[in-house]
């Protein structure tokens, strides 16, 4: 139930409800969303931004937040560890047990590797685990992989590496076989036909669901079967920098227990880095909708180590992060509420844009309509529009919501707004790193031989924004495919010399640079403790 | 000025403003955590928490994440529960009531208490899909577990020593994989792909100049 203060606007988004269901709004055309998206999207403001002056991306441009943790100092010096004695040997080293992490795992003890899974917090503790809308695959007979490639490839501005991009969309109908074969639980009808929904910027009914709780039901499923298969999963650990033997290879990490500050070191023949994304890195001041470890790591220990980033300036913000209440400001509230017939409404009750253009142009539209246009509702803590989700009972009937949404009812019920009833408060929050590591379509970065790279950390599977959907399958797609690609070449590696060099040569490059920071990192996790606020 | 209540953590008072989660307030307490806190939305189960309001018998379980606090609230966390989680090869188990006989025998030590039920931090039923289960009917214990977080609040009340978050994860796996109907279309489209018949297609898709694809795009059609 809103306060009082709200109720005017209700009334207004209510008196519109009937009207705005059968509305179809028009879609925008390119040459307005690109004016939109100039206008007001975060990423389009330059002075938000800062040249790289050091590293494989000297010259480049990436948010200021990322530039002074990509050119901060290490956590440690050489001299820190004893690279003779090893903690951990293993075949393949994975850093991060998410859904790329554990899919890797899963594939590369198929290829007879050994395999070890170090991860900073628990497996599953993953922004895979917070996914609810779906995953995209082409498996209706109206679809196809090369409408599915058109799709993504448009969304993400014509600019997504195009070999990883058709790697995505035919490894897709695969992946969820995978899935289902795993026991992963799709929402199907009875007959074993799978409930697809669009997505923003889909032009086929592609998405897969397990109800609201999609990411959570692969991740517990992934997460289940490493633990049959008994691979070693060392959590509380994160990797704070890599191992490079004498010819510049990737052959380990140095791990810090996240508890008791132990270093140690972990010695293997191949490296994944499937550490994530970077939400709470909070770009721009966003509240973000990411797990509570997103702070680019990965990106950190790569580009230390020399591996080259691409479109690490492109962020995706996310066009319906929650608005109010304030306990859960900047949690996603999932892209299925609006393929499901929510429509976006303005504090007159007007419908503003079509529910379901790509994120980046419902993000600005959004942001231009409680800016320039001052059509946003106050929350007390910013503003925000109306996502109207009583339309969802109304087009689909009653108990649509609680049969496909359940969560995003729950997490409004507790905080008394009940969605069946009530309209809900959105504004865009940091949701998704569009860049990261550059690879090939074995999953090896550029750059680093023997350094491989799967899920968000990676860069150009999407160009410079994602559609929904893309994401979980990107983790299962590419976390495979590192797992088979790493497992089969550390058949052919002998570790040469462990080396620690390049955090010297980092060092002495920011200091010729004349950076001065006290920064370290990677940065693990956010302080959120109040002496920090 | 907000409003401030007294909240114990571990037993210890400190003073907060009424308005912040569980884990909110801990933070503005000081702590820097690191257990105990994982997605921060809901999803992921690692920071169970229960708690007892002064002078209330009941004992509460919640996420920290996901609660308010209220004043005179008596907080503690329970970042790790040693669940038991067995083992097995998906590919090759039994699908009916005997794996759970097998794998988690204790199920049937069940005694109908409902405590699991009545500390989930979720609001599932538990007890009820322990007893589907334990008749072999995976299909509604995965219905009914499927919001399931395995924080593992409802193990830890439990005298018969069920570790219900695994008993109902073996379940969906098992629906998921052999009692769910399956997938006509999924299967044609994987053959398809094998067989190579959209090779062609793709291939002109990763020559084809910028300009043709952007006409392609936005000039595509978009099904109702």
């Amino acid at each position: 139930m809103y306060s009082e203060k709200f109720q005017k606007s209700i009334a207004l988004v209510e008196a519109a409800r009937e009207k705005n269901i059968a509305l179809e709004p028009d879609r925008m055309t390119a040459k307005q969303k690109e004016d939109l998206l100039a206008a007001f999207h975060p990423d389009y403001k330059k002075d938000e931004f800062r040249e790289l002056k050091i590293g494989p991306n000297a010259g480049e441009k990436v948010p200021t937040e990322l530039a002074e943790i990509l050119q901060a100092h290490s956590r440690i010096t050489a001299d820190c560890v004893d690279l003779e004695s090893p903690d951990y040997e293993t075949d393949v080293l994975i850093i991060g047990g998410g859904g790329a992490g554990t899919s890797a795992a899963i594939e590369a003890d198929n290829a007879g590797a050994k395999v070890m899974i170090v991860t900073k917090l628990r497996m599953g503790d993953a922004n895979t685990m917070m996914a609810e809308g779906g995953i995209q695959a082409a498996d209706k007979p109206n679809d196809s992989p090369a409408i599915h490639f058109v799709d993504a490839f448009g969304g993400g501005h014509f600019a997504a590496k195009r070999e990883l991009l058709s790697q995505l969309v035919c490894n897709a109908p695969g992946a969820i076989q995978w899935l289902s074969n795993l026991g992963v639980e799709f929402d199907k009808t009875e007959d074993g036909t799978m409930v697809t929904t669009h997505g923003g910027g889909t032009s086929r009914k592609r998405m897969h669901a397990a109800k609201d709780y999609s990411g959570a039901e692969i991740m517990r499923t992934l997460r289940d079967e490493v633990l049959n298969r008994n691979i070693p999963v060392v959590d509380f650990t994160a990797a704070i920098e890599l191992i490079l033997d004498e010819d510049g290879k990737a052959c380990g990490a140095v791990l810090m227990n996240m508890e008791t500050k132990e270093l140690m070191v972990a010695k293997a023949k191949t490296v994944i880095i499937a550490t994530g994304g970077a939400g709470r890195m909070h770009y721009q001041g966003f509240p973000t909708s990411n797990h509570y470890g997103a702070t680019a790591d990965g990106l950190v220990l790569g580009y230390r180590a020399g591996a080259k980033l691409l479109y690490a300036e492109t962020l995706q913000y996310h066009p319906t992060g929650v608005a109010y209440p304030e306990q859960i400001f900047g949690a996603l509230v999932t892209e299925k509420v609006r393929s499901l017939g929510a429509k976006l409404v303005n504090v007159n009750g007007d419908v503003f844009m079509h529910p379901l253009e790509t994120r980046d142009v419902s993000a600005a539209s959004i942001i231009r309509e409680c800016s320039e246009r001052g059509n946003g509702v106050d929350t007390g803590d910013g503003l925000g529009v109306w996502l109207d989700t009583p339309m969802i009972e109304a087009i689909g009937g009653e108990g649509t919501i609680m049969k496909r949404i359940p969560a995003m009812w729950r997490m409004f019920e507790k905080y008394g707004i009940d969605i069946r009833k009530e309209p809900i408060l959105v504004y865009p929050t940091l949701h998704y790193q569009n860049g990261g590591l550059d690879i090939n379509a074995d999953c090896m970065t550029t750059n680093v031989e023997n350094l491989y790279v799967a899920g968000e950390a990676v860069g150009g599977i999407h160009g410079k924004n994602r559609l929904m959907g893309n994401s979980l399958l990107d983790i299962i797609v590419f976390g495979r495919i590192a797992g088979q690609s790493a497992g089969a070449k550390c058949k052919e590696v002998t570790v040469g010399k462990m080396t620690l060099d390049h955090i010297a040569k980092f060092e002495s490059e920011i200091e010729k640079a004349g950076i001065e920071t006290q920064k370290v990192s990677p940065m693990l996790l956010p302080d959120y403790t109040r002496k920090n606020k | 000025m907000e409003k401030m209540v007294n909240i114990f953590l571990f037993g210890k008072k400190y003073e907060v403003p009424e308005n912040l989660t569980i884990m909110t307030a801990m933070e503005y307490a000081g702590y820097q955590l690191v257990r105990g806190c994982g997605c921060r939305n809901g999803f992921c189960g690692a920071c169970a928490t229960i708690y007892r309001i002064k002078g209330d018998k009941e004992l509460k379980a919640c996420l920290a994440c996901q609660t308010k606090v209220e004043d005179n609230m008596y907080i503690a966390t329970l970042p790790f529960f040693p669940l038991v989680k067995e083992g097995y090869d998906i590919e090759n188990i039994p699908t009916n009531e005997s794996v759970m006989m097998q794998l988690y025998p204790e199920i049937y030590a069940c005694i109908g208490c409902n405590a699991c039920t009545k500390s989930c931090t979720q609001g599932l039923n538990v007890m009820q899909y322990i007893a589907y289960a334990q008749r072999g009917d995976f299909e509604k214990c995965a219905e009914e577990s499927f919001d399931c977080v395995m924080c593992g609040v409802c193990s830890s009340r439990c005298p018969a020593g069920i570790s219900h978050p695994q008993v109902a994860m073996l379940a969906r796996r098992i629906n998921g994989k052999y009692l769910a109907p399956g997938c006509g279309h999924l299967e044609d489209r994987v053959k398809e792909i094998n067989n190579g018949d959209f090779k062609e297609l793709i291939e002109a898709l990763m020559e084809k100049p910028i300009e043709e694809m952007k006409e392609l795009y936005n000039n595509r059609d978009i099904e109702k």
